[in-house]
């Protein structure tokens, strides 16, 4: 079992193989993703967000360590609990805010809803609400990478509960037997949606078990160290590039809210929140880039500047309209409209 | 013009888009080294290659769902699923992930693919290889549906539907493979959401799909010869885009309507032309319209049972007759 969880010490320096601009971009994606989910969160308690809203608070390092390893034209392909997925390929506060507020200025101007970010500017393929819809998907995207001989990734993240639907055992097997340019990454964050995993899955490790069925290595890492979910990112992303096949990643992690908006999490053991919060990724990162004698006042900075960040697009979209009624009917089939017939 | 079966045609509709396109794929189980299991894809993987033709594992959703993957960006999947009841196991592409990504996108997700399929019943299969599902297809937004009933149709309507940028679901009549018809010369193009007027008459409108319409044709020639009732039948042929024009207007000739469905009685598309028709042309008809279904039952497998329950030219011709008090 590959469990990459050692610690730098502060004797690699800056120039170790990730380097401090990259430590930096790791950091403040962070940050945006757990200021963004905060203050969407602050904003349902308003009433301001509407519908469902799936958060990512303590799960920032899974996607901020796969994103900031992506390169333009890798493709990342969501769940419902995409909003952090999103704001980590650089899509811009204001426009997930909007869409959860159901403005004109959201992503899809209201018609997705927070469970269906989608950027395609950004390499976002969609954010899927169906458990599993999307593994396949990936397959796909990456059949046309390999078909055309592009040279993009197609990553596909997912919850530990959707190890045990069919779709994922379909697309492991689907990209192993093809060799597809494709990068499973499960988040485990110990909760299918109330129940624990555990309860539910015939072996410890969801994704990680299953991989020998699929031919693939075991690969079970530290999920809130920003750091080791990069270093993994980047080596399955050389393989996948090198033609040598899909890589499944489990990432061990935490979701410090419910499953969704309506679930204040009363099923989890006293004192488990408490323990995993010690293991918050931003605090682990905050330290991290103490550790490599980055200044405090740069993270000061950081941080400031993401909270001006959140505030402004937080304006902007309670200034916004709410989106006009004629888009009702546009989009539905490629022409614009939505005529079924004469 | 040449004589070519209903199922030569498909493998030639499909050579015919992969030449012209070299983003079109096909992509099933049994399609490309076995030519597929009914035999309607054979020589596509020799002429064209195993990095365009691909058998897959038995995987429905794997199938759609890495079709879907290709259509997103940049590729032309036409994707098989062997036979149309196996769309429940995979009716997720179908239903929630072909047809609502553009929408819920608000534009930015295109999904240019076609899924053809086995459908329809008289190969004695039973209740689970057997059934007419197109009208499962027909009621979700952003998709398009065809059943094409000739040979010439199948090559024009599966060009058409690889063209199209929406997501398309072809429906390929199994007891139709064997079927013989004309077929011109070169390259075939037709457009969805025609109907065609396949004999024309006065004294009612049939409407049929797939193998209905054969049947619809040969009742009409009964009908005609024995009855003197003069009958039009038309071949829906797409289901969404939905001609009604040539409904409507066929009906405002003959005053009658009458639909020949190959699924069960409830919710099968003839109740929704019923529907268009009673709303738009009302004072048309002279007579209520009259739907011609297979009973609100499970497919049954032996040949005499499953011979009863589909509507046959007689049933078509009897029903006729009776409605209009001859």
């Amino acid at each position: 079992m590959a469990l990459q969880n050692e610690r730098p010490s502060g004797s690699a320096g800056l120039n170790d193989d990730i380097g401090e601009k990259k430590r930096l971009e790791l950091y403040r994606t962070q940050v945006v993703i757990r200021e963004a989910e905060q203050r969407a969160f602050d904003l349902f308690l308003q009433n301001l967000v509407k519908g469902t809203s799936h958060l990512s608070l303590g799960q920032e390092a899974v996607a901020a360590g796969f994103a900031c390893a992506m390169q333009k034209g890798d493709l990342s392909f969501c769940t419902y609990r995409g909003h952090a997925h999103t704001l980590a390929r650089g899509v811009s506060v204001e426009k997930v805010l909007g869409e959860l507020m159901q403005r004109d200025n959201g992503l899809m101007r209201g018609k997705g809803g927070s469970m269906h970010l989608t950027s395609e500017e950004h390499g976002v393929m969609g954010s899927y609400a169906i458990i599993g819809a999307h593994l396949p998907i990936a397959c796909g995207a990456a059949w046309r990478a390999q078909y055309k001989g592009d040279k993009d990734v197609s990553v596909c993240f997912f919850g530990d509960g959707t190890t045990n639907i069919g779709a994922f055992h379909e697309a492991l097997n689907f990209a192993a037997v093809w060799k597809l340019p494709v990068v499973f990454v499960c988040e485990n964050n110990l909760y299918m949606e109330y129940t624990p995993i555990g309860d539910v899955t015939a072996v410890k490790s969801p994704a990680g078990d299953r991989a020998a069925a699929y031919g693939l290595e075991k690969i079970v890492i530290d999920g809130n160290d920003a750091d080791v979910v990069y270093r993994a990112a980047r080596a399955a992303f050389e393989k996948a590039r090198a033609g040598n096949g899909p890589s499944l990643i489990e990432c061990l992690t935490y979701r410090h809210s419910g499953h969704s908006r309506a679930d204040p999490a009363k099923y989890r053991p006293e004192g488990e929140l408490e323990k995993w919060k010690l293991r918050d990724p931003i605090k682990i990162y905050k330290d991290r880039l103490k550790q490599f004698g980055v200044r405090p006042k740069a993270i000061d900075d950081i941080d400031a500047s993401v909270r001006q960040e959140v505030d402004d697009a937080t304006e902007a979209c309670k200034r916004a309209p709410m989106p006009p009624l004629d888009i009702l009917t546009t989009d539905v089939y490629a022409d614009g409209g939505w005529a079924w017939r004469n | 013009m040449a004589e070519m079966t209903y199922r030569d045609a498909v493998a030639r509709g499909i050579a015919q888009e992969m030449t012209r396109d070299p983003d079109v794929v096909f992509l099933g189980e049994d399609v490309a080294k076995a030519g597929g299991v009914f035999k309607a894809t054979v020589g596509l993987f020799e002429q064209f290659g195993p990095l365009r033709v691909r058998d897959t594992p038995i995987s429905e959703q794997a199938i759609l769902g890495a079709a879907m993957g290709a259509a997103m960006t940049g590729l032309k999947p036409i994707a098989e699923i062997m036979f149309s009841d196996f769309f429940a196991v995979c009716f997720d592409y179908i239903a929630n992930e072909f047809p609502k990504s553009r929408y819920m996108s608000n534009g930015q997700t295109k999904c240019p693919l076609v899924v053809r399929t086995g459908n329809g019943a008289g190969s004695r299969f039973g209740a689970q290889h057997s059934q007419s599902v197109e009208n499962w297809c027909m009621m979700i937004p952003g998709l398009k549906v065809v059943a094409p009933s000739t040979p010439r149709d199948v090559i024009g309507l599966m060009a058409a539907a690889v063209r199209d940028p929406d997501p398309v679901i072809f429906f390929e009549h199994k007891s139709l493979y064997p079927m013989k018809g004309e077929v011109p010369d070169g390259e075939i193009v037709d457009t969805l959401g025609s109907a065609k007027i396949v004999r024309p008459g006065k004294d009612a409108t049939i409407c049929a799909l797939a193998l209905m319409v054969p049947r619809a044709l040969a009742a009409a020639e009964t009908l005609k010869s024995e009855h003197g009732i003069d009958c039009e039948v038309v071949d829906v042929r797409s289901l969404v885009p939905l001609d009604t024009q040539t409904i409507l207007g066929s009906v405002a000739r003959t005053h009658r309507l009458f639909t020949v469905e190959e699924n069960p009685r409830l919710c099968g598309w003839g109740a929704e032309i019923v529907s268009i028709v009673a709303d738009e042309a009302f004072y048309e008809l002279d007579g209520p319209p009259v739907r011609i279904t297979t009973p609100h039952i499970p497919l049954p497998a032996a040949d005499i049972l499953e011979d009863i329950v589909l509507p046959t030219p007689q049933r078509i011709a009897e029903t006729v007759k009776r409605s209009l008090g001859s």
